[in-house]
């Protein structure tokens, strides 16, 4: 169920080069599963209008808190980075369907891909995957080591190589360069970060079964606005689909890339 | 709540409050919010004859206070809206205002004629103002005298009241809604959007796929209320006035320049509740104003 709630920040704390981590404790924790994200308004202003769609990374509903992890880039993200402790943050959410941790079977291995921003959402599904005794894999690109994050976490939870555009941590390269080194043997995919590599990923695995989750600008975040419709590929029920609604999670081949 | 009443051609209101077509899909994704039947109406997507996928992305680009859109009338055809989204709007109690569009005055009057004929829709909403199809749309909404003509042919065929859509993008807005109303117009919904567009900071073009878009949100009110205010004047058809609605305050401005009802737009996609938010509040709005019935706000700036 979606809902709107002011959520309660536990903690917010810059994890790498402009890359921030922000914990929030309230009920709507409740109904989220990995992959789904929230829709957050960063000010009470008309300064910036809409909401900002961030992924969900770790889940802990003993607490009922949650935590993103994002960048501070563009106005509403560097507004939403000031937020301290005890503050409050409007949150619409859970949204969309996530990934779906049932299609890795215990004793199988996944693949989990990550490119920048599109990492955090992995850390939480790598948790469940391995809670349900799925062997994780996970392979994630970023543009340099200084905006590398979740290191030990990561690690923790399954071999972890990383790929920089300037080698300045793991392979120099794209996640595409370490497929070519490691020839990881897998079962399942799952994937979250730009389309050139979801489209390389599709490439490079055409037999396996696997899982992508889309990003597009959005402005309503659920479904009824149609900013955020993608093409789908020929032979789908509908020739297109809403990454809020019917996304952001995809599995291989529906969306046209 | 018999302080919100409102009556209209076609549409008897619990009060004056719906959301704006094109900012509430058909109702499906805020039925998941909260119960429909709060709503004073509910103005649907633009509905054309055939299927429509609308424009490229990216779609939305944001403003200062504000949105462009060029979402391009992606709706699913009559066919569907008729079997399928107007019959799941019939589990509610709330009157559907169908927003009608096309390519050439042919299409309105075939959209008009079936959609008028479905059980819960109470009044149609010409759709003369999109600012995002090369074809339709804006280029009825220019000419007073197109304008006059095509709805003439719409309330030919019509079974319930039909209100025009103005959109805000003319030299005088007045003649265009002088014209549909002597073109037998029930009454007149406005504003649309205003056409815009945003530059992208590192490629220097245009962020949006389509170029222009149209610009809604907070930043468009003070324009909106101009227009309503003037056209209030000239008319004797009832308005349902919009653009930039966000609160309680707006609505009473709105009625005050002359809405009779005011529809909800960009609002929707930044507090999800807003219109059944903005419903609860008026009546507190009305004590402070020391009135009874909300009607009675109507025009007061004129008095």
């Amino acid at each position: 169920m979606i809902r709107q709630q002011k959520m309660t920040v536990v903690a917010q704390k810059q994890i790498a080069t402009n890359i921030f981590e922000l914990t929030l404790q309230g009920e709507l924790v409740q109904d989220m599963t990995p992959g789904q994200f929230v829709h957050v308004k960063v000010s009470d202003s008309f300064e910036p209008l809409l909401r900002r769609p961030i992924s969900i990374a770790n889940i802990d509903k003993d607490n009922q808190e949650f935590t993103m992890i994002y960048r501070a880039e563009g106005r509403g993200t560097q507004i939403l980075s000031t937020n301290r402790e005890g503050q409050l943050v409007d949150v619409l959410g859970p949204i969309g369907n996530g990934f779906p941790v049932e299609e890795a079977q215990p004793g199988q291995t996944a693949l989990l891909v990550g490119g920048g921003i599109g990492v955090p959402p992995l850390h939480e599904l790598s948790k469940q995957l391995k809670a349900r005794g799925v062997n994780v894999i996970h392979v994630l690109g970023f543009q340099s080591e200084d905006v590398c994050f979740y290191e030990n976490e990561f690690s923790a939870l399954g071999d972890t190589y990383y790929a920089t555009v300037d080698g300045t941590k793991g392979t120099k390269g794209f996640v595409t360069t370490v497929f070519d080194e490691v020839a990881p043997q897998f079962d399942v995919f799952y994937s979250c970060g730009p389309l050139p590599m979801l489209r390389a990923l599709e490439q490079y695995y055409p037999a396996k079964k696997g899982f992508m989750s889309f990003e597009e600008r959005m402005g309503c975040g659920i479904g009824a606005c149609f900013a955020c419709v993608c093409d789908t590929t020929e032979g789908q029920a509908k020739d297109y689909v809403k990454v809020c609604s019917d996304g952001p999670v995809f599995p291989k081949g529906v969306v046209a890339l | 709540m018999s302080r919100l009443t409102m009556s209209l051609p076609g549409l008897e209101l619990k009060n004056p409050i719906m959301p704006a077509s094109g900012c509430f899909g058909f109702g499906r994704e805020y039925a998941q919010l909260y119960d429909l039947s709060k709503l004073g109406a509910i103005m649907i997507k633009a509905t054309t004859v055939e299927t429509r996928r609308g424009n490229p992305t990216p779609r939305v680009a944001e403003t200062a206070a504000g949105m462009l859109n060029a979402i391009g009338l992606q709706n699913p055809g009559i066919e569907k809206v008729m079997n399928e989204e107007l019959k799941f709007l019939e589990s509610y109690d709330v009157p559907i205002i169908a927003n009608v569009a096309g390519t050439e005055i042919e299409d309105y009057v075939e959209v008009a004629r079936r959609i008028s004929t479905a059980q819960n829709v109470h009044a149609l909403e010409l759709n003369i103002s999109c600012p995002n199809v090369k074809c339709g749309g804006i280029q009825f909404g220019t000419d007073p005298e197109t304008a006059k003509q095509l709805t003439a042919a719409v309330k030919a065929v019509s079974q319930v009241p039909v209100y025009v859509k103005l959109s805000p993008n003319v030299t005088n807005i007045v003649d265009i809604a002088k014209a549909v109303e002597a073109g037998g117009a029930d009454g007149i919904t406005m504003i649309n959007t205003l056409v815009g567009m945003r530059i992208h900071e590192h490629t220097g073009k245009p962020v949006i796929a389509n170029g222009t878009g149209g610009l809604s949100g907070p930043a468009v009110k003070p324009v909106a209320i101009r227009m309503v205010y003037d056209v209030y004047k000239a008319v004797n058809i009832p308005i349902i006035g919009m653009g930039g609605v966000t609160c309680a305050q707006d609505v009473i401005d709105f009625m005050s320049v002359g809405a009779s009802a005011v529809a909800v737009g960009t609002a929707n996609f930044v507090d999800h509740f807003v219109c059944p938010n903005i419903i609860e509040e008026l009546p507190a709005k009305l004590d402070a104003l020391g009135v009874n019935h909300i009607s009675e706000i109507i025009g007061r700036s004129h008095r």
